[in-house]
């Protein structure tokens, strides 16, 4: 039972904690249904790890690591990534390999699935072990979230599978848990990249990438023009929240494309999802609708948005978005003198 | 690149069904689909108009592949109206059910039939199966270099190309050499119209028909037979929640802010 991690801001990114929950679980079930091989492995390909992010990766449920370090994996480059995955796969034969539905993941896992081959489920919100047969059954939504499928590699190994990030929370470390750091040696060969990385454009510091983002607050149409996402800005500023769009007014030109939300724009799963003058169309809805809270402001009581909020306000954005943002910072401030 | 010949150019297209004017069964809480309409997937749009684009400025041929359904040769003539020079449909009953290795393998060994070529290009992902695997998929299968989440074309010169792409911290470089596969994202470009000229090409144009025999595979290698993933239950799931709703011509802004924020107070939001 494997799961891949990733390299981020010079240590690991939270994803490849929250797939140790993931990897726990069905290695668990493995284990219950006679699989005593089933351990928990956790491959990290990177340069200059940190031994405390490995050691992390161990005290919150890897029961061994597979980690190999070159500069070529520095850049997370598609061959060098993808050929010491393969490499590594086909020495040890793993059953399960998961990987977070990262740019990153959902390059990669493709990439190798295909060269395996072996069968490959993308962004599912749902895995389980089938206590009959042993195989990962796999779920995932489609047709924008108009089905939900279930999927079987019943044959071919290793059964690969990403899942979103925020799908499920980080283990807790358990302080004295112990586990086994295998050094894997990639053979040279394998690291070579035709691809050249030559740099990279950082977001700014506050813009932060959606898809992390705990809190989102998203604008639509209903704010008629560009300036008026000043008014989203604000309401996510008091909340600590990163800014979404719809598609619509990204194609408007009123906020750029990083942050729109949906089937052609980004998915996120976030604890709260406020919708801003969105109407709610089946797009949108894809890219949002695993929030944990969603909640809408909008002048249509018929608007299809509400029909999916947990809390909703059938009202004019621009009288209830500075009444909100008001009432949210007299709250937090009485919370800050109170403690 | 052939000096003087201007770039060869594949583009990957998929036909998917129109979801926009999906709506919700108040009922049940689930989604009906109203229709059969069919479009070409809106990322593959844009591949098709950074094809174009690119062939403006070097000169050369942009083709359109698609695997489908015989239906699937509406959207290669629609590419087609847009400005590619043409072409090919791999429909066949072996190939349907097919999943996303199948589809990478069959449209692999499609693209390697037409070579040669120096770019082939595609959507991010397509809106129906949402995997965006295909592109990465075919891409490994030809051991070509890959860029996905493409977002610009910064410059192409000396059998290299070099683009931006787009990832969770930002925007990143990449310099690649050609032949390459590159998926894309909206921001590559606005998807031009069709225009008349291009129409009546579209008319004429013949477009061929592959399936496992021209692509030199045998049947069990594609299709649901070739599949190493099946889907086994498809359900409808509830995506409606039982919400509370406030309305401020009831009790005005002040009021309907307040209860908002009693809600994400209640749920440890603030």
């Amino acid at each position: 039972m494997w799961t891949v991690a990733e390299q981020a801001d010079g240590g690991l990114s939270k994803v490849s904690f929250e797939l140790l929950a993931w990897g726990r679980g069905l290695a668990d079930k493995l284990a219950a249904i006679g699989r005593a091989d089933a351990k928990l492995c956790s491959v990290v390909l990177g340069n200059k790890l940190n031994q405390a992010d490995l050691e992390e990766l161990i005290l919150r449920g890897a029961d061994k690591l597979y980690v190999a370090e070159s500069p070529a994996f520095e850049h997370a480059l598609i061959e060098p990534m993808s050929c010491a995955l393969e490499y590594l796969i086909r020495r040890h034969g793993p059953e399960i390999v998961i990987a977070g539905a990262t740019s990153v993941g959902r390059t990669v896992m493709p990439y190798v699935a295909v060269r395996i081959p072996t069968g490959l489920t993308a962004d599912c919100t749902g895995l389980d072990i089938d206590e009959q047969t042993g195989n990962l059954v796999q779920t995932r939504p489609a047709v924008g979230g108009n089905v939900l499928a279930t999927i079987l590699t019943a044959k071919h190994r290793p059964q690969m599978a990403t899942v979103r990030p925020r799908s499920a929370a980080s283990p807790p470390r358990m302080a004295d848990r112990k586990g086994e750091i295998v050094r894997a040696r990639i053979p040279e060969e394998l690291l070579q990249s035709p691809t050249e990385w030559l740099g990279l454009r950082s977001f700014a510091k506050d813009e932060v990438n959606i898809q992390d983002a705990e809190m989102v607050v998203s604008g639509g149409r209903g704010l008629k023009k560009g300036e008026n996402f000043a008014l989203i800005r604000e309401l996510a500023g008091v909340l600590g929240a990163a800014v979404g769009a719809s598609r619509d007014v990204v194609d408007r030109g009123w906020i750029p494309y990083p942050h729109q939300v949906g089937l052609s724009g980004k998915t996120v799963s976030p604890k709260l999802y406020v919708a801003v003058g969105i109407s709610g169309s089946i797009q949108h809805l894809a890219g949002m609708r695993t929030a944990q809270y969603i909640t809408a402001i909008n002048t249509d009581p018929e608007a299809q948005i509400f029909q999916t909020a947990d809390f909703g306000v059938v009202g004019d954005l621009f009288e209830v978005l500075p009444a909100l943002v008001e009432e949210v910072r007299q709250r937090k401030s009485k919370k800050e003198r109170s403690q | 690149m052939i000096p003087g010949a201007g770039m060869h150019i594949i583009v990957c297209i998929k036909q998917v069904p129109e979801t926009s004017n999906v709506q919700m069964d108040e009922r049940t809480g689930t989604m009906l689909r109203e229709g059969v309409e069919s479009i070409i997937n809106p990322l593959d749009l844009y591949a098709v108009e950074l094809a174009l684009q690119l062939k403006e400025a070097h000169g050369g041929r942009a083709i359109v592949l698609s695997m489908g359904p015989p239906r699937a040769d509406k959207a290669i003539r629609e590419a087609i109206s847009m400005g590619a020079d043409g072409g090919v449909l791999l429909s066949h009953r072996a190939l349907a059910g097919s999943d996303t290795y199948a589809t990478s393998l069959a449209l692999a060994k499609a693209v390697a039939r037409l070579r040669p070529f120096d770019l082939i290009l595609a959507g991010v992902r397509a809106t129906d199966g949402e995997t965006g695997q295909v592109g990465p998929g075919v891409a490994s299968l030809l051991r070509l270099p890959l860029s996905t989440y493409t977002s610009r074309i910064l410059a192409m010169t000396d059998g290299k190309i070099t683009v931006e792409r787009l990832v969770e911290t930002g925007y990143e470089t990449l310099c690649l050499p050609l032949p390459c596969l590159l998926t894309v994202g909206k921001e590559i470009g606005y998807p031009r119209l069709p225009t008349l000229r291009g129409k009546q090409k579209a008319r004429e144009q013949q477009v061929p028909v592959w399936g496992p025999a021209e692509l030199g595979i045998e049947e069990d290698m594609v299709g649901s037979a070739g599949s190493p993933t099946r889907v086994v239950r498809i359900a409808r799931p509830q995506i409606a929640r039982k919400g509370q709703r406030v309305e401020t011509a009831r009790l005005g802004a002040t009021r309907a802010a307040k209860e908002f924020a009693d809600f994400l107070e209640e749920h440890d939001l603030l």
